[in-house]
């Protein structure tokens, strides 16, 4: 029983993610007369959030170091871009190459990132405000105004996004070794130790010997390898690279973060959790056309479901301090 | 009609009970007009919860409360401030980055006939408040950039620009110099001869004995007593404190003096010291001492890398090190306890267990992976060894008392493989009963042949616990004393001072 009781009071935002999914699906369920929950529709949804979910395992290395990364967008954008104008010269290099080139693309971009935060002691929000501007641009300059279309890329590219493996769509697969290997590296290695030991304190981290400014620039360069792979995938899916590619998608990984309870303010924040975040998020996208809901409200919903759940994560820690309290005696 | 009572402000039987805790149990208190009343117990005693009782941050749930014999109930903090009643918080309530005349009027600014701030009128009087405290502080200068004490006296002066007529002070000594102190004392007693009453929190027996007439002690959330401070010694508070005799509070081991083990050579740092050099033997405390801001804070954190020095040398076992990060002086063996624990000893979002090993995570990783298991095991024991009150590893530092949290960053410097453990302000803001385990560990590790560097500010302490007592004035060493034995206060203060 004390068992029970434990892991839901250690796992309670996770669970009240799910639940939140679960009262969402019964409701769309009964509403898209049984046509939400069938199996292709869930493969495709699931397809549909792959790349945000990749993508929000980057952001959610940063935020817990304390940070965010608003040029996460323009680094998919440059990655992708650049893969791909590669591409379109040599369609038979592997796949694997131009995932490389992209994920190498993004790595520097977080490089710089991370210097701009950890050396320089530029704010994150700021530092990487300047970077995203200059990232996109970067993008349009080798864009140099064309679109590398789908003819360009080649079926051997493309199929990395139609294809599947065990009946389970490429995607969706390479979202969940991302999410594997996080959680390992988070719950089990010393560098996310140290992730959230920065993210919690800075200061205390320095002291106890931990090299802070490396472990920063580490965060943003992961973020960069990460996006430069989600960037590339979602070329690969939508069949064109441009440079307005990704314009505005910080904000939904953000979101995706922010829902799953990673803190804006550092030091906390689990893979499991940004995961549900994610796919919360596919499932608002995907449920809402497929009841009918205007698209005029489509946005203010999802507005309203990222608030309302920052609300109840703000309550739910109350409550725990609340108890921690409780339980010291004075 | 009630007449008028011997007592400004009486409480009587006030309990506050948090969910499952209660936090005040009947406790009774008098303050009388023009008076200095000292509120002493042991962290976690009370005193807080009493105070924020007092300025209505908290509403009791039994009790009353009399101010001037009438009954009064304080609902919020606004009601206090209306009863004359303002409070100085341990850790400034002060908008840092404000100037001082903002923050003297925060609340309550002075308008213009046209409702917007006057602020000629505000920096004017601003300035005639510090005045009347005898303070030469600048009102226009920004908050953040006053000293700790200056701080205080604005603080003070926005108390009396609402005309308080009780002014609680929650330790406001803890971080204040000699010198520093002194100014406070005389501000202290110009304001009880103007008229006013004052309740001052202390752990300094000092600050009691100087300025109070009265003093109560709160021991487990109960009343113990109300003395006159003139017919109760020091021995006798202690125990009431702390509910037991404590027969020694220094236990300092007799330890052979071996060899050299940590050398300091002409270390400077611009702005901060200059030409700092001392050594230190196994088995051997030295204590740092001088006035606050006199720069041995500064001169360890550049042994320890967290601040580079910009030059000098540095030698543990006779070699020289390379200090580029703190990572180099701990291999090297060098341990740090940090006067700041919550800014920099500790995460209190963090599990007790992850706190301990956080400085030394490699011992319990193999290729970069953590073991849990024998993370866990390792940071019990420790946390045994330094007898810690605390459940589990798995409890967060954040409910932790200070003294017990002091003992966590104690059990995580031991987990290093050390020759040598600086200890910055180790019982600073700590009980008299964590003090006394501070000592005891001290004086352990000294024994075990580690070298020990105390950094103190506390005369007493550091009389009874240093072999060698070394003195900063300045940024520079003003005086080592090789041998503790013989030296006084005076003349400690006086190499202090240079007077």
């Amino acid at each position: 029983m004390n068992k029970v009781k434990k892991f839901f009071s250690s796992n309670i935002r996770e669970i009240s993610l799910i639940i939140v999914m679960i009262v969402i699906a019964i409701f769309v369920q009964i509403r898209s007369d049984g046509n939400f929950l069938s199996g292709e529709n869930i493969n495709d949804m699931l397809k549909e959030t792959a790349v945000l979910a990749i993508c929000a395992v980057g952001m959610m290395c940063v935020m817990v170091t304390g940070g965010i990364d608003l040029s996460i967008g323009a680094i998919m954008a440059l990655g992708a871009m650049i893969g791909s104008t590669v591409l379109k010269g040599n369609q038979d290099l592997p796949n694997i190459v131009i995932v490389l080139i992209s994920m190498g693309v993004g790595l520097v971009c977080g490089l710089i990132n991370g210097t701009l935060v950890s050396r320089l002691r530029i704010i994150p929000i700021i530092a990487t405000l300047g970077t995203m501007n200059i990232f996109r641009g970067v993008t349009y300059l080798v864009a140099n105004g064309s679109w590398v279309k789908q003819q360009e890329m080649g079926q051997g590219f493309l199929g990395m996004a139609t294809g599947s493996f065990l009946g389970i769509n490429n995607l969706i697969i390479i979202a969940i070794v991302v999410y594997v290997v996080a959680t390992f590296f988070m719950t089990k290695l010393r560098t996310g130790r140290k992730l959230y030991a920065v993210g919690n304190s800075e200061e205390s981290a320095r002291v106890s010997g931990i090299k802070t400014g490396r472990t920063l620039t580490m965060a943003y360069a992961i973020l960069g390898a990460i996006a430069g792979l989600g960037g590339i995938l979602y070329v690969c899916k939508y069949g064109v690279a441009q440079g307005e590619t990704c314009v505005g998608y910080e904000m939904n990984v953000i979101a995706a973060c922010v829902l799953g309870g990673v803190s804006v303010t550092g030091g906390t924040g689990r893979v499991p959790g940004v995961l549900l975040g994610a796919i919360l998020l596919g499932m608002l996208n995907n449920a809402m056309p497929l009841i009918q809901i205007s698209v005029f409200w489509q946005e203010a919903i999802r507005g309203l479901i990222i608030l309302l759940s920052i609300i109840a994560n703000t309550l739910i820690r109350r409550n725990v301090e609340m108890k921690a309290l409780r339980r010291r005696n004075i | 009609m009630i007449l008028l009572s011997e007592y400004i402000l009486e409480l009587k039987g006030i309990t506050k009970i948090f969910p499952g805790v209660k936090a005040l149990d009947n406790v009774h208190f008098s303050l009388k007009e023009g008076e200095i009343h000292a509120l002493m117990g042991e962290n976690g005693a009370g005193k807080s919860t009493f105070i924020k009782v007092i300025t209505g941050v908290y509403q009791a749930e039994e009790g009353e409360m009399f101010l001037n014999g009438e009954k009064v109930t304080i609902r919020g903090p606004k009601d206090a401030q209306n009863l004359s009643i303002a409070a100085i918080y341990q850790h400034g309530t002060a908008y840092q980055q404000l100037s001082v005349t903002e923050n003297i009027f925060m609340g309550h600014e002075k308008m213009t006939k046209l409702h917007t701030i006057n602020w000629r009128q505000m920096h004017k009087d601003a300035a005639v408040l510090l005045k009347q405290l005898g303070s030469e502080i600048d009102p226009h200068s920004t908050m953040g950039n006053l000293t700790v004490a200056d701080q205080q006296i604005v603080e003070i002066a926005k108390a009396i620009s609402t005309n308080a007529k009780i002014i609680i002070m929650d330790e406001p000594t803890a971080s204040l110099s000699k010198r520093e102190c002194e100014e406070l004392y005389r501000i202290t007693e110009q304001l009880r001869d103007e008229g006013r009453s004052i309740i001052f929190i202390s752990h300094r027996f000092e600050d009691m004995y100087r300025l109070a007439s009265r003093v109560t002690v709160l021991r487990d959330a109960q009343y113990i007593g109300t003395w006159d401070v003139d017919g109760i010694s020091n021995d006798v508070l202690i125990s009431k404190m702390v509910g037991r005799e404590i027969s020694q509070i220094y236990p300092k081991k007799k330890v052979e003096r071996g060899e050299e083990i940590l050398r300091v050579e002409g270390l400077s740092k611009t702005g901060y010291y200059k030409d700092v050099s001392f050594s230190v033997h196994k088995g051997e405390i030295l204590a740092m001492t001088g006035l606050v801001g006199a720069g041995r804070t500064e001169v360890c954190q550049g042994i320890m890398g967290i601040e580079k020095p910009d030059s000098g040398k540095v030698f543990v076992d006779g070699r020289e090190l390379k200090i580029k990060q703190v990572s180099d002086a701990m291999d090297a063996g060098i341990g740090y306890l940090p006067e700041d624990r919550h800014k920099q000893g500790l995460i209190l979002d963090w599990g007790l267990g992850q706190n301990v090993t956080l400085a030394t995570l490699e011992q319990f990783t193999t290729a970069t992976v953590i073991n849990r298991k024998a993370e866990n095991k390792r940071a019990k024991e420790l946390l045994e060894k330094v007898k810690t009150k605390a459940l589990s590893v798995f409890d967060k530092a954040s409910t932790l008392s200070g003294g017990n949290q002091q003992k966590v960053i104690v059990a995580k410097v031991l987990n290093s493989d050390l020759k040598v453990v600086i200890l910055d302000e180790p019982t600073k803001g700590v009980d008299v009963g964590a003090k006394a385990q501070m000592y005891e560990i001290m004086s352990d590790l000294a024994s075990q042949g580690y070298g020990v560097v105390m950094i103190s500010s506390e005369m007493p302490e550091v009389l009874g616990m240093a072999d060698t007592i070394l003195v900063m004035k300045e940024g520079r060493v003003s005086k080592i004393f090789p041998d503790a034995a013989g030296v006084t206060q005076e003349m400690i203060l006086e190499a202090a001072m240079n007077m």
